[in-house]
């Protein structure tokens, strides 16, 4: 009896300690760096879910490297970023130096303190965040402090069918937005369905996605500027909502549009463009290059996406470095941070693909860095192509450049997007209409932001 | 004498423990401890990086009035209540084929498995392909017939029924399982039963049947439970790399949301709650199932 007692306790013991164990978190643990440019650096630096795989990264990774010294070590944890595999390190007490996450992402770690203010690092190593866009200056800061240091924008432009778009007797301005009843006859104009098989797709509003895009569009944001009210039931987003589904409906259904798109060669040389079967869709920049790589003969046209008064507008998300806490390195960490995204590298940067391109006989489309001094900088080296069509890509991604937007740190990031997504999706496959999907979305993403909100308060 | 016996007996017990303990120890690690683990976390708000905060009872109260959760678990059970009976008919159907395939089994039994080789991921990507509503193999095929097929990727009323389709592409793993059952039935009893007259029907029903109903039973708990815990087809299909932004909520399967919690929203306490939950359900549901087979299955042991 006494032994089954004695056993039963030293299972009891090994219990508590195994969890106690487990349950270990990183408590107050806080980073004292000395930030500051001219310190001599030393150490390793792992650097978490970024891979130097073409030559702007290369470029700014051997400036990053020179900047820091020799004496320091820089190992590369490459892929996408693994959330749980990056918070288990921090709490575990084995972070990496620096981690590269998407700027949407940043938000939700600085909530729960898995990354550290960057006030310091900036001030020490004199980070011009002037420089920084200022929505993705914005994605990053939360509370009022920068937590990330931004790198890369993506840009929506409109890319349409150059050859559909005279056949069907409409322009650019018929499908760039500007005006959404002219975007609704000219996708009724662009489609083609033989036999109730839709053949040709007049035009993709690339829900659920862009729902942001066509909300800010017409006038409204999903969620507000300080980041804790959600504005999903707003009725301009409803109004945008019933809009870009209708632009489907006419189509024959979500379903349809749909089952198409994904049956389509998207990085191959029979694309949607190549093949004459999309009339034009909003896409980001990045998909230019692809275009001009493995169709450089499709029909193709460009403008930025408009907003309902006519003026360019584009939905910005990118990367951002941050400094884990727990970081072994964090001055180190800033440096690498800021050469990687100073302008100098950025233009050393370009200036390689910029060779490599003419090497190749391919187009330099330019590289939108996030960074406004390098962007005008790399600007400047882009040479008119000879043809109409690319020039005419690349203009228009500069000018949305210029005027973007981006969601605001929350610490609920994942929870709001999935609250808003889903409604769009309840749509999209006929389950709700947008009124009723955009209510129950507002409650789900209402609670999430009030529940994330409070956890910081604890 | 005794003492000496008792001691051989000692001894024994020692191998054996000796011999088990890497099982044993696995599943203290493994299964045991991620258990235990799993309802003390269960009891905390825990978001993986800051110190689980006990909360007692409120992630289970949480559970109770979560919608999703009611969604999830339906569309599951839905799931599991067509894919299940499917694929044992099926596969039943399939042995019974290749019992009779005389030299060409060995042919067909590799041909069978081969696509149960095929990664989970790649199959919720092949779904896509083979379902999608316009030029799909699948609608392609029902087209010769004249049938118009559904939308199967995107309308909520036919998502469910292509998944138990494409649950089928992997039946190969529980055709050779019957077979070796087939196999072993005794030739005599068909003998006997055909000099009474008994045709494939019959034979089929009253000797193939109750002879391979231990191993149609053990199909019936596997697959039961593999349906309770389907993750990686539907996810790819529909929430994963077949769709970053796109989702359809008939394919929220439970398993799926609770990843969803864990490691999407950083909702480790709810989850390790969840977790619980399908581990009662699927608790429940075996029991039953076992105290079921005590009426339809027949093992040739029990009879001495």
């Amino acid at each position: 009896m006494q032994r089954r007692a004695r056993a039963y306790l030293s299972v009891a013991a090994v219990g508590t300690v195994l969890l106690a164990g487990c349950a270990q978190g990183t408590g107050s643990q806080k980073t004292n760096a000395a930030y500051d440019r001219s310190t001599k650096l030393s150490g390793k630096v792992s650097v978490m879910g970024f891979g130097a795989t073409d030559e702007i990264a290369k470029v700014r990774l051997a400036e990053a490297k020179k900047a820091m010294g020799s004496k320091v070590t820089v190992k590369l944890i490459p892929g996408d970023l693994d959330i749980q595999q990056f918070l288990s390190g921090v709490a575990s007490g084995d972070a990496p130096e620096v981690v590269y996450a998407d700027r949407g992402q940043i938000g939700s770690f600085a909530s729960r303190g898995a990354v550290i203010p960057l006030d310091d690092c900036i001030k020490g190593e004199k980070i011009d965040t002037s420089a920084f866009r200022s929505s993705a200056l914005d994605a990053v800061t939360f509370r009022g402090h920068v937590y990330g240091i931004p790198e890369f924008n993506v840009v929506q432009i409109i890319q349409a069918n150059a050859d559909l778009l005279r056949k069907a007797g409409l322009t650019l301005d018929d499908v760039n937005g500007s005006s959404w009843s002219k975007v609704s006859a000219a996708n009724k104009k662009l489609t083609r369905t033989v036999g109730g098989k839709l053949k040709v797709i007049g035009f993709d509003s690339k829900l659920p996605e862009f729902l942001p895009l066509w909300a800010k569009a017409n006038g409204a944001d999903l969620i507000s500027a300080d980041g804790k009210t959600a504005q999903l039931d707003d009725p301009k987003v409803v109004q945008a909502l019933t809009w870009a589904v209708g632009i489907y409906n006419a189509q024959g259904g979500f379903g349809k549009v749909k089952a198409y798109r994904d049956s389509a060669d998207f990085f191959g040389s029979g694309n949607q463009y190549a093949s004459g079967t999309l009339g034009a869709m909003p896409m980001e920049q990045w998909y230019v290059n692809v275009l001009n790589d493995v169709s450089p003969k499709a029909p193709m046209a460009f403008d930025t996406v408009r907003d309902q008064q006519g003026q360019p507008i584009a939905f910005a998300s990118g990367s951002a470095w941050a400094i884990p806490k727990g970081s072994k390195n964090p001055g180190a960490a800033c440096r690498f941070a800021r050469v990687m995204t100073q302008t100098s590298s950025w233009v050393k940067a370009a200036q390689e693909r910029v060779r490599l391109r003419q090497k190749d006989g391919g187009l330099f489309t330019g590289v939108l860095t996030g960074n406004v001094d390098a962007d005008k900088k790399i600007e400047a080296m882009i040479k008119p192509s000879g043809d109409a069509r690319w020039d005419q890509a690349i203009r228009a991604t500069y000018t949305a450049n210029d005027h973007t937007f981006s969601m605001p740190a929350n610490p609920a990031g994942q929870e709001f997007e999935t609250a808003w997504q889903d409604g769009v999706n309840r749509v999209l496959n006929g389950q709700q209409s947008p009124k009723d999907a955009m209510a129950q979305a507002q409650k789900e993403a209402q609670k999430a932001l009030d529940d994330a909100w409070a956890e910081i308060g604890k | 004498m005794s003492r000496r016996r008792s001691a051989v007996h000692a001894g024994d017990t020692r191998a054996a423990w000796l011999f088990i303990s890497p099982w044993v120890v696995g599943f203290l690690v493994f299964t045991l401890y991620p258990l235990i683990y799993t309802g003390y976390l269960s009891l905390t708000d825990y978001d993986v990086i800051n110190d689980p905060r006990f909360v007692g009872l409120d992630n289970f109260r949480a559970l109770l009035s979560d919608d999703k959760v009611i969604l999830a678990l339906r569309n599951t059970a839905v799931f599991a209540v067509m894919s299940v009976p499917v694929k044992i008919v099926l596969s039943f159907f399939l042995a019974v084929l290749l019992n009779r395939a005389g030299r060409a089994t060995g042919f067909f039994r590799t041909a069978f498995f081969l696509p149960k080789m095929t990664p989970p991921v790649a199959i919720g990507i092949l779904l896509l392909l083979m379902f999608n509503g316009q030029s799909g193999l699948v609608n392609e095929v029902l087209g010769w017939f004249g049938i118009n097929g559904p939308a199967w990727t995107t309308d909520p009323t036919w998502v469910k029924p292509g998944l138990v389709l494409m649950s089928l592409w992997t039946v190969g793993a529980s055709v050779i399982i019957l077979l070796a059952a087939l196999r072993n039935v005794p030739q005599e009893l068909y003998d006997a039963a055909r000099v009474d007259g008994a045709g494939w029907w019959a034979q089929t029903r009253h000797i193939t049947v109750p002879m391979a109903s231990g191993a149609i039973f053990f199909l019936v708990i596997v697959d039961t439970i593999a349906a309770l815990q389907s993750f990686t087809e539907a996810y790819t299909a529909y929430f994963g790399a077949g769709n970053s932004t796109y989702a359809n909520s008939a394919a929220l399967f439970y398993a799926i949301y609770l990843f969803q919690q864990a490691f999407q929203f950083l909702h480790m306490g709810y989850a390790s709650a969840m977790a619980l939950l399908l581990f009662v359900i699927i608790m429940a549901i075996t029991g039953i199932q076992v105290r079921l087979s005590k009426r339809f299955v027949f093992y040739a042991g029990d009879q001495s």
